[in-house]
């Protein structure tokens, strides 16, 4: 089994002190995180755990879920025979006002990753960390540290303060394509705007309702601003926004295009083949049909090549790999969900 | 005293083990029970909850909110409600009854005895 969507977790700002020159550690210290959310230090909405985590996965070491790899080795790793894994940092160097603080906050996420996590573990890939806000700064971050193999993916979170296909993301297209990795864009529930495209709702459930909505702005985005056409080679992978939108999207944008195309006539191809050739989706958290046999007509509408298995360890909706599907899943797309795709789409080796 | 007819018991627990809002998760049979200690006696569940295998009998004992309407809510069977540490599944932990869907979804529960000694589930 690979594992699309695994969240490591920086202990505490202290952790990050020795891959921060002079300059940012005063800074952390003395001015600490000031970010676009309206939140600086918890989140716009209580999540439904704490540190919106599975309530066992607290390491009996003391630290925070995710942040120590022996227990996520007991809980994830050993216990569900991962093969590989793709870890997704959320530490919020991405958000940071101060671009520069942003940018060292980055760098020194990745460092700290080389070192404690892929250095660790054969099993492990992780995310690039970038401040996506500062396309010129996040490229500069894929050219710095890209090379290192572990790194598999730039990441992006689905509340930007533009939808990303706008020509000023261009950069981090542009470097990510240079380096071979593809952009994967990952739920957050942070967000330099309104948290819905209405406005800011009430409670929790309407958050974590509404990124499934974040994430088809972006692909509208992508797709209608001609990201795909000039990037042929870059793939993107949407990360824990759910799935089941996705057939009724692309045939309302494919019947759209052909009443409206005349305003974008550059597009090379319908909208629902840039999903297909371009975008794979990670299926966590699960869609869960009153009849659960309903999923399997649901995963073949969207693609055999689409959908890749992600787990979301530790955060409180976990998906036990062994159950996920609640159904009988066809043997031949289950071995493409839950391993080949990700093998392809990362260029794991057997 | 003895548990239904056909059921074998098994001893979890001294007399005086589990303090009253705590609980013990045993293993039986190769089985994970969870038996939890009410203020008015004893129950035990499967540990593994139906939905994704997750152990439900780790899970905080919170108890049920319910609504008559808007704007006015209920608060009581305080301590009787086991909420899965995972995804939040809440089950009745006196019968094992989901609190949302009590028909469809449940999880085994064990009788329990004490007989004013150990304590007894029945498997």
């Amino acid at each position: 089994m690979i594992d699309c969507d695994v969240h490591n977790a920086v202990a505490s700002d202290s952790a990050l002190l020795p891959y921060l020159s002079a300059r940012w550690r005063r800074h952390l210290e003395q001015v600490g995180s000031r970010t676009f959310s309206p939140f600086t230090r918890g989140h716009a909405y209580p999540k439904a755990a704490r540190f919106a985590s599975r309530h066992d996965a607290w390491p009996p070491s003391g630290g925070l879920p995710g942040s120590d790899l022996e227990f996520m080795r007991a809980q994830l790793l050993d216990a569900y025979d991962v093969e590989y894994a793709v870890l997704n940092c959320l530490y919020r160097a991405p958000e940071q006002r101060n671009a520069d603080f942003g940018a060292a906050l980055a760098a020194a996420v990745n460092d700290w990753q080389v070192e404690h996590w892929l250095g660790r573990d054969a099993r492990l890939r992780a995310s690039l960390t970038v401040p996506f806000e500062f396309p010129d700064l996040a490229a500069a971050e894929i050219e710095r540290a890209a090379a290192h193999p572990g790194f598999v993916q730039v990441l992006l979170y689905p509340r930007t303060s533009a939808p990303l296909g706008r020509r000023h993301y261009r950069p981090i297209f542009e470097a990510a394509c240079r380096a071979g990795l593809p952009v994967g864009i990952h739920a957050a529930s942070t967000t330099p705007g309104p948290i819905t495209a209405s406005g800011w709702p009430s409670y929790y459930i309407e958050d974590h309702t509404g990124l499934a909505v974040a994430f088809q702005a972006q692909l509208i985005s992508l797709i209608f601003e001609g990201v795909f056409d000039r990037f042929p080679d870059l793939r993107v992978v949407l990360m824990e926004g759910g799935f089941a939108w996705v057939p009724a999207l692309m045939a309302r944008l494919d019947a759209l295009q052909e009443r409206l195309g005349d305003e974008v006539p550059d597009l090379a191809h319908p909208p629902s083949y840039y999903l297909r050739h371009h975008v794979r989706i990670t299926t966590q958290p699960m869609e869960e049909p009153e009849r659960p046999g309903d999923l399997v007509p649901l995963l073949r509408e969207i693609g055999q090549e689409v959908l890749m298995f992600s787990s979301d360890y530790p955060h409180w909706d976990f998906e036990n790999p062994h159950r996920a599907f609640r159904t009988r899943v066809p043997a031949d797309l289950h071995q493409r969900i839950m391993v080949d795709n990700a093998r392809a789409q990362y260029r794991f080796t057997s | 005293m003895s548990g239904p007819p056909g059921s074998r018991g098994v001893v979890v627990a001294a007399a005086d083990e589990i303090p009253v809002g705590g609980r013990k998760i045993v293993e039986v049979d190769g089985r994970s029970i969870g038996v939890f200690h009410l203020p008015d006696g004893y129950v035990a569940l499967r540990t593994t909850c139906p939905h994704e295998s997750a152990p439900l009998c780790e899970g905080i004992l919170t108890g049920a909110i319910t609504s008559p309407g808007p704007g006015r809510y209920h608060y009581d069977r305080r301590g009787e409600i086991l909420r899965c540490p995972w995804h939040r599944w809440e089950f009745d932990v006196r019968n094992g009854r989901s609190w949302t869907d009590p028909d469809r979804v449940r999880v085994r529960s064990y009788p329990v005895t004490t007989d004013g000694g150990p304590v007894v589930v029945h498997v």
